[in-house]
C-alpha cells in the first residue's frame, strides 16, 4: 500500500530525514518510535503534504500512485489521514459542518452521491458512539474549546467518519489519561480492517498495550535504524535508546 | 505555501457580480444636475407641503457651505453632482392596486433578486417595501401590519398620510446639518420607507426594504425612518443591489431610529451594491448615515450589518445612548475584494446612565482592497456604569490587500468601563492545512474559515437572511478564498 | 478667546520669526553650510504652517491655544544664568542612580557637561552647539534626517531656532557600559520658551542606555520643544528612560524619532509624574530586519494637566517586531491622550506588532481620549492592540479590604500593581526602585505640588513603606 524508499527531506535547508525507507501493507499495524528530533513527526507531516517540508530525494508510492505529486486534499480523498499531535483550532466553523463538508468533498471526488443530512447525522451519531465522544459537536467550532484529550479524541472521531485506508497518528497518546488513552486505541483498533493500515507514532510503549502493533520501527537521525515486532517496545521500554546509540556508533 | 496560496486568493477573487443585469423599465426622471429648482421639482413632484420643501431647502443651502469629508482612509475620484440624475422613478401608469398590476418587468427583476415579492409574502411573512431607483414600487403585508397599529409605507407616503408623525421625528437623529452627504440627502431624497410600531406592539412580521438602483447616471437618495413606541419591537431588514455599469454611481442614504422607553428596534443590512469591477471601474460609491436615538430608559437598538458591496463604503452605524440602561449594539462584517474600499465602523455615544454598547467588526480585505474600521465610543460625565467592548478583527487574504483599525476612545466618567481589542491575522497555513488534510479543497477551507470567522456576526441576522449572507460571503470571496 | 491672548499668540509667532531671523544673519558666516539651509528651510515650513491646531488630527485632542496665549519671552535663555552660576544654584549634591550626570540648567550646560567628554572607548558626549562645529562630519549625515514629519509646525521650528541640546556618539562595537544621564532642568522666572536639539548616535554593535530627565522647579510659563533624533546601526541597542517631573504651568514637547537598523533593539521607557502639558512623540522606524522596538510608558495625571503620548511605528520591513504599551491614572481634572499608530508596509511580513493602553479614570471630571490605530498593508502578520478605560476591580478590593486593609491602601495596592508593569521593566535597578517610590509617593498626593525636582528627592536605599505588610495580599 505504501512504499517510502530513500526520502529525503529538509526544513529551511536544514537536513531532517536522511534516506528512509518504509513499507507498509494493507491489514498491518506499525508503531514508529525514537528519541525527541529524529523525525518522525516530520514524516507523518510530508505523508499529508505539509508544504512546510521540502522533499529534496526519494519517492513515496501509495496504492500504486506518487504520492508527492497529489495536493494535500487529494491525498486525503484518497484515504490518507493524519492525526495531528497538535490538533488545529478553526473559530466559528462547528464540527458538524465541518465533516459534513469534507465527506462531501471527498464523496464528490469518489463519484459518490452526497449523503443526505439525514443520513450523515445518523452516520455521525454512529462514529461518535464508536469513540465515546459525548460532546454536543454541532454547535462546538473544530477543536476550539476542547481539553488536550477531547482534542485527540477528536481526531480518532475524524478518523472514523473518514474511514481512511492509511492513517499516521502523531503522538495521539500524548497527553492522555489512562482513560482516555484506552477509548482511542479502542477506537483505532475498531477501525482495523484487512484493507487499510495504520502507523501509530508514540514515544511510550503503553499505547501498544492497547493497538498491538505488527511491527516496531525506531528511528534515529532521520533514519529507520532497527525494525523489530512488539518485543522491541519492551526492550525500548526497559532500556531506553541507549544502546540503539551505541550499536549504530559500533556498526560505524 | 505561498505560492500556491496567491493563486488560490487569485482564483477565488476572480468571481463575477451577480446581480449586475439591468431591467428595461421605462422611468421618468428630470435630467442630470443639482440646483435649488431641482430640490424644488422634486417637492413639487411628490406634493409636499411646504414645511417639507422648507426642510430641503435648508439642507441644500447648508450642503453648498460644507465640503466632501476627507478624513476616511479612502481614494475617492471626484463627484460631478452636475451628472448625476437626482430623481428617477419607474414610470406608473396608474395607481397599483394590487401585485398583478405591477409591471412584469419589474416583478421578474425582483425574481432575479431572489425576492418574488409574492412568494416573500406568503410563505416567509416578511413584508417588503421594495424602493427601485428612487421610489418605493410596492409595499406588501399593509393588512396584516394594518390591524397592529403598525404603519409601513414609503416614505412619501407617509409624508401625505402621517405628516405629523414625519414632521416630528424627521432630521431628530440626524439633522440635516449632520455632514455632507446627510445635507445633500435631506435636500434631494427622494422616497424610501417609513414605519411606526405604536406603544406595545411587537411587530409580527420582520419588516424589509429592498433598495435597488437601476437606471444609470442616478443616484439614490432614499431615507429610512423607524420609530418604536414605548415598549414596541422590530426586527427591520434591508438589502441592496444595483445593475453593473461602468461609471460610479452615488448612493447617499439616511437611516434614522428612534426607540422610546423599553423598545428596541433591530436593524439588519445585506450591502451588496454593485462593487464595481475586477480592474476597479465602476461601482457604487456608498455614503450612508445612519443613526438611532435610544431616546427611553431600557431601550435598545441593534445594527447587524454584512457588506459585501459598493466601489467604496463610507458609513458608520451609530447609537446614541440616550435613555438610562439604554443599549446600542453593532455587528459588523466587511468584505472588500479587488479594488474595493471600505470606511466602516460605529459610534455609540453613552450619555444616559448604565448604558451598554457592544461592537463586533469583522473585516476581510482581498484583491487589492483597502478595509478600514473606524469607530467611536463616547462617554459622557453623566453616563454612570456606562459599559463598551469592542472587538475589531481583521483578515487578510493576500498580499495587495490592507486592512486598518482607527478607534477612538474618549471617556469623562469614572465608574465607565471601555474594552478595545483588535486583531489582525491572514489564516493561518495550519488551518488550511489541517481542512485540506480532512480532504477539502482550498477554495472550500477558505470559505469555511472565514464563515467561522464571522459566525459571530452572522449569527445576529435573522434566519433567512442569514442563509442570504452566508451565500453572498462566499460570492464574494469566491475563488478568493487563500 | 479674548482678543488680547490672540494678540499675545500672533506675537509669539511673530518674535520667534524675527529672533530665528536675526540668529540666521548673525551667524550667516560661523554657521555650517548645511545648518543654515535646514534652518532656512524649516523657518519657511514654521512660517507656513503656524502652530498647531485641533484641526489636525494629531493634535485633535489636545489644544495649544490656551497655552500659546500666555506670555513668553523667546530670548529668555539668552538672559538667563551664565552656566557658572547655576552650579551653585542647583542642589543636586548626589547623584543617586550610578550614571554620569549631564546637566542643563534653564538651557545651559553645568560646569563639566559644557564642553567635549571622550570617553576611553571613543564615546562622546558634548553640547550640540559645539557639536555641529567640530564633529559636524559625524552630525550632518543624522542631522535633520529623522525628524522628517511633514507638517508640523513644531518640528520645524525647532530646527530653526534650536540653540543647545546635546550629541551623544557611540562608535561601532562600543558597548558603553556608564548609564548617561541627562537632565533638563527649568528654574526661571523668565517664562522659557526654548527649542533643544538632541541627537544620538549607535555605531554598529554598539550598546547604551541613557536617562532623559525633564524636570523644573519653578512654577512659572513655561514652554519646552525638545527634539531628539536617534540613529541605531545593526545590531546596537539603545535603553532609554525618560522621567518626566515638570510644574503644572509648563508646556513640554518632547519628539523622538528614530531609525532603526537590522537586528538593533530600542527599548524605551517615559515615565510622567507631573506637568502642565507634556507631549511626548515617538516615531520609530525599524528599516532592518530583525529590529525590535519596545516603547513603554507610564503617565500619572492630575489637577488639570493634560499628557499626551503618541506612538508611531512603522514596520518598513520584513520581520521586525514591536510593542507598546502605555499606562496611566488620571485623577481629578486631568486629561490624557493617547494615539498608537502601527503601520505595517507592503511586504513588511512577518511582522509582530502589538500595541496596549491601559488607563484608570478616578473622577468624572477627568478625561481619557485613546485611539489605538492599525494600518496594515501586509497579510503574514500578528498584530493585536488594545486599549481599556476602566477602574479599579471592585472584587480585588473587597478581597483587600476584608483582609483587614483600609480603603486608601487598598487602592494603592492596586494602583502600584496597575503601574508595576511598566515599572518592572526598568532594568536599571537604582532606578526601579526610585521609580518604585516616587510613583508611590505620587500616588499617595505627596509630590503633585511639585516643589522639589525629583532627580533630588529621589532615595533609592529606601524601601517604601505602607501601612499594610504587603506580603499578606
Amino acid at each position: 500500500m505504501l512504499e517510502i524508499k530513500n526520502l529525503h527531506v529538509s526544513v529551511e535547508g536544514k537536513e531532517i530525514l536522511s534516506g528512509l525507507y518504509l513499507t507498509v501493507n494493507a491489514g498491518e499495524v506499525h508503531a514508529i518510535m525514537g528519541p525527541n528530533g529524529t523525525g518522525k513527526s516530520t514524516l507523518a507531516a510530508v505523508i499529508a503534504g505539509n508544504e512546510a517540508y521540502d522533499v529534496t530525494e526519494g519517492e513515496i508510492i501509495y496504492k500504486g500512485k506518487n504520492l508527492l505529486e497529489l495536493s494535500i486534499e487529494d491525498r486525503a480523498r484518497e484515504g490518507v489521514f493524519l492525526g495531528f499531535q497538535y490538533p488545529v483550532e478553526i473559530p466559528g466553523v462547528s464540527m458538524t459542518n465541518f465533516m459534513r463538508t469534507a465527506i462531501d468533498e471527498i464523496r464528490e471526488y469518489r463519484g459518490q452521491e452526497p449523503l443526505s443530512a439525514g443520513a450523515f447525522l445518523k452516520y455521525m451519531k454512529e462514529k461518535k458512539e464508536l469513540v465515546e465522544m459525548h460532546a454536543k459537536l454541532n454547535n462546538r467550532s473544530v477543536n476550539q474549546g476542547f481539553s488536550g484529550g477531547e482534542k485527540k479524541k477528536n481526531e480518532i472521531f475524524q478518523m472514523a467518519m473518514l474511514e481512511p485506508t492509511l492513517s499516521f497518528l502523531d503522538e495521539t497518546d500524548s497527553g492522555l489519561d489512562i482513560d482516555a488513552l484506552r477509548i482511542v486505541a479502542k477506537g483505532v483498533t475498531a477501525l482495523k480492517s484487512p484493507d487499510n493500515a495504520t502507523v501509530v507514532i508514540t514515544h511510550y510503549q503503553r499505547l501498544l498495550d492497547y493497538i498491538v502493533p505488527d511491527f516496531v520501527h525506531v528511528m534515529y537521525d532521520g533514519k529507520i535504524v532497527k525494525t523489530g515486532d512488539r518485543s522491541l517496545a519492551l526492550e525500548l521500554e526497559e532500556n531506553g535508546y541507549d544502546w540503539i546509540k551505541k550499536e549504530l556508533e559500533a556498526k560505524k | 505555501m505561498a505560492k500556491s496560496e496567491d493563486i488560490i486568493i487569485d482564483e477565488v477573487t476572480s468571481s463575477d457580480y451577480k446581480y449586475g443585469f439591468t431591467t428595461d423599465i421605462e422611468s421618468e426622471d428630470i435630467g442630470k444636475g443639482l440646483s435649488e429648482d431641482v430640490v424644488r421639482i422634486i417637492s413639487a413632484k411628490k406634493n409636499e407641503p411646504e414645511w417639507l420643501l422648507e426642510f430641503r431647502l435648508k439642507a441644500y443651502r447648508k450642503w453648498l457651505t460644507m465640503e466632501q469629508p476627507d478624513w476616511a482612509h479612502l481614494k475617492i475620484s471626484p463627484i460631478d453632482f452636475q451628472e448625476i440624475i437626482f430623481y428617477s422613478a419607474p414610470k406608473k401608469k396608474k395607481e397599483l392596486e394590487s401585485l398583478d398590476e405591477v409591471d412584469p418587468e419589474l416583478l421578474d427583476t425582483f425574481n432575479k433578486l431572489g425576492i418574488s415579492l409574492e412568494e416573500q409574502k406568503v410563505l416567509s411573512g416578511v413584508a417588503v417595501d421594495a424602493v427601485i431607483d428612487s421610489v418605493s414600487v410596492k409595499t406588501t403585508f399593509t393588512d396584516v401590519l394594518e390591524k397592529k397599529g403598525i404603519i409601513f409605507m414609503s416614505f412619501s407616503e407617509a409624508v401625505q398620510k402621517y405628516p405629523d408623525l414625519i414632521k416630528k421625528y424627521m432630521g431628530s437623529v440626524v439633522p440635516p446639518s449632520d455632514n455632507y452627504f446627510a445635507a445633500l440627502n435631506s435636500a434631494v431624497f427622494s422616497d424610501g420607507s417609513f414605519c411606526y410600531i405604536p406603544k406595545g406592539v411587537r411587530s409580527p412580521v420582520e419588516l424589509s426594504t429592498y433598495f435597488r438602483i437601476n437606471a444609470a447616471n442616478t443616484g439614490q437618495f432614499e431615507r429610512t425612518l423607524i420609530v418604536a413606541d414605548e415598549g414596541a419591537y422590530v426586527s427591520y431588514l434591508e438589502g441592496c443591489t444595483a445593475p453593473q455599469r461602468d461609471e460610479n454611481q452615488l448612493h447617499a442614504a439616511i437611516v434614522e431610529i428612534v426607540t422610546h422607553d423599553n423598545a428596541e428596534v433591530k436593524y439588519s443590512t445585506v450591502q451588496n451594491w454593485y462593487p464595481g469591477d475586477k480592474n476597479g471601474v465602476g461601482g457604487i460609491f456608498n455614503f450612508v448615515t445612519k443613526r438611532g436615538l435610544c431616546k427611553g430608559h431600557h431601550s435598545k437598538i441593534s445594527w447587524t450589518q454584512v457588506e459585501t458591496g459598493s466601489a467604496v463604503t463610507w458609513k458608520y452605524p451609530s447609537c446614541i445612548l440616550k435613555g438610562d440602561h439604554s443599549v446600542g449594539e453593532f455587528y459588523s462584517v466587511a468584505v472588500t475584494n479587488n479594488y474595493q474600499q471600505a470606511d466602516t465602523g460605529s459610534k455609540m455615544i453613552h450619555i444616559g446612565k448604565n448604558t451598554k454598547s457592544t461592537i463586533i467588526s469583522k473585516g476581510i480585505s482581498a484583491g487589492k482592497s483597502h478595509n478600514s474600521y473606524r469607530g467611536l465610543v463616547k462617554v459622557s460625565a453623566n453616563a454612570d456604569n456606562s459599559r463598551n467592548f469592542s472587538q475589531c478583527d481583521s483578515l487578510l487574504l493576500g498580499s495587495e490587500c490592507g486592512a486598518h483599525t482607527f478607534p477612538y476612545i474618549d471617556t469623562a466618567n469614572e465608574t465607565t468601563v471601555v474594552e478595545h481589542e483588535a486583531t489582525t491575522s491572514k489564516i493561518s497555513d495550519e488551518q488550511l492545512f489541517y481542512c485540506q488534510q480532512r480532504g477539502l479543497s482550498p477554495e472550500k477551507s477558505i470559505g469555511l474559515i472565514v464563515n467561522g470567522y464571522a459566525k459571530e456576526v452572522l449569527n445576529q441576522l435573522p434566519m433567512e437572511f442569514a442563509a442570504e449572507a452566508q451565500k453572498l460571503l462566499a460570492i464574494s470571496l469566491e475563488n478568493s478564498v487563500g | 478667546m479674548s482678543n488680547k491672548a490672540k494678540e499675545i499668540a500672533i506675537n509669539l509667532k511673530q518674535d520667534l520669526l524675527k529672533k530665528i531671523d536675526g540668529n540666521i544673519k548673525a551667524k550667516s558666516n560661523s554657521e555650517q553650510a548645511w545648518l543654515e539651509k535646514l534652518r532656512k528651510d524649516a523657518r519657511a515650513e514654521f512660517d507656513l504652517l503656524g502652530f498647531p491646531t485641533v484641526k489636525l488630527e494629531a493634535w485633535r485632542k489636545t489644544n495649544l491655544k490656551s497655552y500659546l496665549e500666555r506670555k513668553f519671552d523667546v530670548n529668555a535663555i539668552d538672559k538667563d544664568l551664565s552656566s557658572s552660576e547655576a552650579n551653585t544654584a542647583l542642589m543636586c549634591e548626589a547623584n543617586k542612580y550610578d550614571t554620569d550626570l549631564y546637566t542643563q540648567y534653564n538651557g545651559h550646560w553645568m560646569k563639566g557637561a559644557d564642553g567635549v567628554t571622550t570617553y576611553d572607548n571613543g564615546t562622546i558626549v558634548c553640547p550640540m552647539s559645539i557639536a555641529i562645529n567640530i564633529f559636524s562630519e559625524l552630525v550632518e549625515p543624522h542631522f535633520g534626517k529623522y525628524a522628517i514629519d511633514k507638517g508640523n509646525a513644531l518640528t520645524a521650528l525647532n530646527t530653526a531656532d534650536f540653540v543647545e541640546g546635546y550629541f551623544v556618539y557611540v562608535p561601532d562595537n562600543v558597548e558603553h557600559d556608564r548609564s548617561l544621564q541627562m537632565v533638563n532642568l527649568i528654574d526661571s522666572d523668565n517664562n522659557i520658551f526654548a527649542n533643544m536639539r538632541n541627537l544620538v548616535v549607535l555605531g554598529k554593535n554598539s550598546k547604551l542606555r541613557m536617562l532623559h530627565c525633564d524636570d523644573s522647579v519653578s512654577e512659572n510659563n513655561c514652554f519646552i520643544n525638545n527634539i531628539t533624533e536617534i540613529s541605531i546601526a545593526d545590531g546596537a541597542k539603545l535603553d532609554l528612560y525618560k522621567l518626566q517631573n515638570k510644574d503644572n504651568e509648563s508646556v513640554v514637547i518632547t519628539s523622538t524619532f528614530v531609525e532603526q537598523g537590522a537586528d538593533s533593539n530600542f527599548a524605551s521607557n517615559t515615565i510622567i509624574l507631573n506637568g502642565g502639558l507634556v507631549k511626548n512623540d515617538t516615531k520609530v522606524l525599524l528599516n532592518g530586519r530583525g529590529a525590535n522596538a519596545d516603547v513603554i510608558g507610564l503617565y500619572l495625571m492630575d489637577g488639570h494637566q493634560l499628557v499626551d503620548n503618541h506612538v508611531h511605528i512603522t514596520h518598513a520591513v520584513s520581520n521586525c517586531t514591536s510593542n507598546q504599551l502605555f499606562k496611566g491614572i488620571v485623577d481629578e481634572y486631568a486629561h490624557s491622550v493617547f494615539n498608537g499608530h502601527t503601520l505595517v508596509a507592503k511586504d513588511a511580513q512577518q511582522t509582530l506588532a502589538f500595541q496596549n493602553n491601559n488607563n484608570i479614570q478616578l473622577t468624572k471630571t477627568s478625561k481619557i481620549d485613546t485611539n489605538p490605530f492599525l494600518e496594515i498593508y501586509a497579510d503574514d502578520v500578528k498584530c493585536s492592540h488594545g486599549a481599556t478605560v476602566g477602574q479599579l476591580d471592585t472584587a480585588a478590593m473587597f478581597y483587600i479590604m476584608q483582609r483587614g486593609i483600609c480603603e486608601r491602601n487598598a487602592k494603592m495596592l492596586l494602583m502600584l500593581a496597575f503601574v508595576g508593569q511598566v515599572i518592572d521593566k526598568i532594568e536599571l535597578p537604582n532606578l526601579r526602585a526610585s521609580m518604585t517610590e516616587l510613583v508611590g509617593k505620587r500616588l499617595k498626593g505627596e509630590l503633585s505640588s511639585c516643589d522639589q525636582c525629583s532627580i533630588t528627592c529621589a532615595e533609592p536605599d529606601k524601601p517604601i513603606h505602607f501601612e499594610i505588610d504587603m506580603s499578606k495580599v
